[in-house]
């Protein structure tokens, strides 16, 4: 089970711009992500995580170092076989969605990858009613709100039955409910299926949610770890421009305020239990 | 006005025209338009007419809907209609009133000109109405098929016009946007001599382009991510259906064409 899907050594990238004082996007990063994980990628604006997500699906390659993807390095050569392995979803909902219609757009990778006719329906459908949209199936873009559109997305992805999903920041264009549907989507597709998910994004919220979280601070890795252990670093996150989950923040200002609560919550739910309870006691 | 307009619109409906394969639709469009010029008398004219009106009625476009629709389309037709009212010179004179006078070969060629003109701009109207912008664009792309041993880019230029139509909503509703947005910056396109509008067009057309570059940017890493790769080796995932009603439309245009050709002077 524990086989290795993904792994950065010592992946280093720089943008080619007439600019000879440009940093590199992305600096010395190494890391390894193990088939079935929920990764989270959090950093502020330009600290790297889109570049990452190019060079894990070779829309760049790295000037050093390797990324290797399902037991393969990254080259020229391998670079279709992997993507039709992996799928992506991107921010913005309007700018990938290339069909006419949700099945047209669904079938989109079908069709480039070459998957006969009667087996394309078959997946269009699976697809879609694994994100719950087989409803809208002849519906166009335009008819169909931000999160809908994620999902179809997602549906895209998820017909080439891929063993990695990676998520470039797919909820920040979203309002709250678009963006509680594609997370509840998320969640429910791993559980039914263990797909792999690479979630980038600044909300770390969101980033709670994942099993580990990677956070990377001006093209370097900063801290790797579990959700529980890298909120812990608190105020350095902070000062790189990411926000701390609502129920943490409250937490924190709820102890400076005297209230003694015994354990850090990073979602509401739980930080309202204890708050339940700390009532009762008192 | 811009609602009112059928012209290239498609109104989804359920009728043996509607269900016809696009590539039936386009191929009896163009051969039609060759035909109209075998008619070359008033019972050619005429049965062109009732030829028409019958595919519309098929279609079941009302015909007040079309008219309505084709408004503007009218204004040109009755010029033209004039144009050679007043200027063809042969035949008996039929009427004369000051410089103005009507000759019977003006008149004729007046009403087949705009038979011919009318039954053209229907016949086009029921393609377009009837179906949709992409099912067009599939049957052009089959059509044209043949044309790829000459390296003509038809898979290309198909996609091309498929993702032309599909962000054309897109791009109005932001279009919509950016004019508020500049609105409610002060600036006004609405009113004001011509010069003024042209220019307060400007700060609305610059946001538009940069930012459908950046939307054609994010399409393109999109695609390629989703393993385009050109035309090569593609699937279809929409398959066009060639059916009898298919083979009987294009039976009934060379139908037409004997009979035409029968009654032609
Ligand atoms: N095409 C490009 N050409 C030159 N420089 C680029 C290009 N794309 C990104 N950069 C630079 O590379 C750095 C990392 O950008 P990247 O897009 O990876 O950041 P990010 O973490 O995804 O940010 P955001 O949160 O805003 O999406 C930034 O300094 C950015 O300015
Ligand atoms: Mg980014």
């Amino acid at each position: 089970m524990n086989t290795e899907i993904l792994s950065f050594e010592n992946v280093t990238f720089t943008y080619n711009t007439e600019d000879e004082t440009m940093r590199p996007a992305v600096e010395n990063v190494t890391f390894s992500i193990e088939s079935g994980e929920w990764i989270a990628l959090v950093g502020h604006n330009g600290s790297g995580k889109s570049t990452m997500a190019k060079l894990m699906n070779g829309l760049l390659f790295p000037n050093e170092g390797k990324v290797k993807v399902f037991g393969h390095t990254m080259s020229e050569e391998t670079l279709w076989d992997i993507r039709s392995q992996m799928g992506m979803v991107f921010q913005n909902p309007d700018n990938q969605f290339v069909g006419a219609t949700v099945q047209d757009d669904v079938a989109f990778a079908l069709e480039n990858n070459g998957v006969p006719h009667a087996q394309m329906v078959e997946r269009v459908h699976v697809a879609l009613s694994q994100v719950k949209m087989e409803d809208y199936k002849d519906h166009e873009p335009h008819h169909l709100s931000g999160g809908q559109k994620q999902r179809v997305a997602i549906a895209g992805a998820l017909a080439m039955r891929p063993k990695l999903l990676i998520l470039d920041e797919a909820t920040s264009m979203l309002d709250p409910q678009g963006r509680m549907e594609v997370i509840e989507t998320i969640r429910r597709l791993r559980e039914s299926t263990g797909l792999t998910v690479i979630s980038i994004t600044h909300d770390l919220e969101e980033a709670a949610l994942a099993e580990r979280i990677i956070v990377m601070n001006r093209g370097q890795k900063h801290v790797e770890g579990t959700p529980a252990a890298v909120f812990n670093e608190g105020s350095e996150l902070t000062e790189m421009g990411l926000d701390l989950p609502f129920a943490m923040r409250m937490t924190h200002l709820l102890q400076e305020a005297g209230v003694a609560l015994q354990e850090e919550h990073m979602t509401e739910d739980k930080l309202v239990d204890e708050l339940w309870k700390y009532y009762s006691r008192a | 006005m811009m609602e009112k307009m059928i012209f290239g619109r498609f109104i989804p409906g359920d009728s043996v025209v509607h269900r016809m394969d696009p590539r039936a639709k386009i191929l009896f469009v163009f051969l039609f338009i060759a035909i109209v010029f075998v008619a070359n008398n008033a019972w050619g004219y005429a049965i062109l007419l009732g030829f028409t009106l019958l595919v519309v009625f098929l279609s079941k476009i009302r015909l007040y809907f079309l008219i309505n629709g084709l408004k503007p389309v009218f204004i040109l037709l009755i010029f033209t209609f004039f144009l050679h009212l007043f200027f063809t010179r042969e035949g008996d004179l039929l009427f004369s009133f000051g410089f103005i006078e009507i000759y019977e070969e003006g008149l004729r060629q007046g009403i087949f000109i705009s038979i011919r003109f009318l039954v053209l701009v229907f016949m086009t109207s029921v393609l377009t109405l009837t179906t949709s912008p992409i099912s067009i664009t599939d049957g052009i792309e089959v059509l044209l098929g043949p044309f790829k041993k000459i390296k003509l880019p038809v898979h290309e230029l198909a996609l091309m016009m498929s993702i032309s139509l599909r962000f054309i909503p897109t791009l109005m509703d932001e279009t919509g946007k950016i004019l508020k947005a500049q609105m409610a910056r002060g600036s006004d396109i609405g009113s004001g001599p011509m010069k003024e509008r042209v220019k307060a067009v400007v700060p609305l057309l610059i946001p538009l382009f940069v930012s459908a570059f950046k939307r054609a940017e994010d399409l393109a890493t999109a695609m390629e991510v989703r393993g385009y790769r050109g035309g090569e080796g593609r699937t279809r995932y929409r398959q066009l259906n060639w059916q009898l009603a298919d083979t009987l439309s294009l039976v009934l245009l060379a139908g037409l064409t004997a009979v035409l050709w029968y009654f032609r002077a």
